[in-house]
């Protein structure tokens, strides 16, 4: 019987009990799993809550990794812990990390109702969900993965094929995600000067003038009127550069000329 | 340890993630209590579909992470319109529509 036959035969058994290192894992990161979501819950400081939820999103990893899916392992740390908590921190540094929150009860008897619901919640799922699992055994993935050679092979093949317009949905929901959030994130700014303003600060300035010695022709606007005719270098109007129906002289005509002010 | 395990750990964070939505008043902490709650079902999916050794549940486990990061990226931005608005964070102050 060879190593592969064997690795074929443990492969297909069902899991009943985890090697004992997957264990050991699963203890000690549930344990730190368990006390960050309620540091989470519990931090005064919303930063402290965004930090603790890092714990808790590298300990999910672990898990993925740990369960045979190294793909969403990293997905898991790439999207949640790079993308998603950078934008929680940034949103919290552009809100103000001192909005803490009041400890006035707004609704009478909040708290007790809440912990009433979380221990009975949690003790009806625990107790239903152990009891069911006492006998349970997993298939394990490691046939499911050799499909396609791999892990990630084998998503590919899946996301690809089966659960193409899913894929296909929820990419044109990722794009109006972000459109939506430019659209509820952007202001106009209306204390912005405009053109004309800024280019009347621009030659305010004296150090332009000291510069130049001399207006330069042409530049030193007096208006902005689009009846101004442009300066010639020897400082005479440029009547050609004014549409004749503004007084001006271009294409040729003859027009009666505005003059110097 | 029974490879099932993974579920009760799911059901404790996310009835932790759970607890947190209805005490929590910032806006932004009662969202990173949903992350909770999300990722503990995306713990069950992974679990399940090593139990039954099929891939399916790995995928959707992927789409609910990009519905989750498209639902952060609308969330926060609708609670940076709000507090632009009414300089203040809190779930307990946009009540317009309560009267």
């Amino acid at each position: 019987m060879t190593a592969a036959s064997v690795a074929a035969v443990a492969a297909a058994a069902p899991i009943t009990h985890t090697r004992p290192g997957e264990s050991a894992v699963f203890y000690l990161l549930g344990a730190v799993a368990i006390v960050a979501a309620l540091g989470v819950v519990f931090a005064k400081n919303a930063v402290h809550a965004a930090l603790a939820l890092v714990g808790v999103l590298f300990t999910f990893a672990v898990f993925y990794a740990m369960q045979d899916a190294p793909f969403l392992a990293a997905v898991q740390i790439i999207v949640y812990a790079g993308a998603i908590l950078m934008l929680f921190l940034f949103v919290l540094m552009l809100v103000g990390v001192d909005s803490s929150d009041s400890l006035v009860e707004t609704l009478r008897g909040h708290r007790i109702a809440t912990g009433v619901f979380g221990l009975s919640f949690v003790v009806i799922m625990v107790g239903a969900i152990g009891h069911a699992i006492t006998h349970a055994s997993a298939v394990g993935l490691t046939s499911a993965n050799a499909v396609a050679g791999g892990n990630v092979q084998s998503l590919a093949r899946l996301i690809f094929t089966t659960y193409f317009w899913p894929f296909e949905v929820i990419s044109a929901l990722l794009i109006v995600a972000a459109v939506g959030a430019m659209v509820l994130a952007h202001r106009e700014r209306t204390d912005r000067p405009s053109q004309p303003e800024l280019m009347r600060e621009r030659y305010r300035r004296e150090d332009l003038v000291s510069a130049l010695g001399h207006s330069a022709p042409g530049v030193f606007a007096l208006g902005d009127s689009a009846a101004r005719p442009a300066l010639l270098p020897g400082g005479a109007e440029d009547l050609d550069s004014v549409y004749p129906e503004l007084g001006g002289s271009a294409h040729g005509s003859s027009a009666p000329q505005e003059s110097t002010p | 340890m029974n490879p099932a395990n993974y579920l009760v750990l799911a059901a404790v964070i996310f009835t932790i993630g759970a607890v947190g939505v209805l005490v929590r008043r910032n806006a932004i902490v009662v969202f990173m209590c949903i992350e909770l709650m999300l990722n503990a079902a995306n713990l069950t999916l992974v679990t399940f579909s090593r139990l039954r050794g099929s891939l399916d549940g790995q995928v959707i486990a992927f789409f609910v992470m990009v519905v989750a990061a498209a639902e952060v990226v609308v969330g926060l931005a609708i609670i940076v319109t709000i507090f632009r608005t009414r300089r203040s964070a809190s779930v307990d102050d946009a009540n317009l529509l309560k009267y």
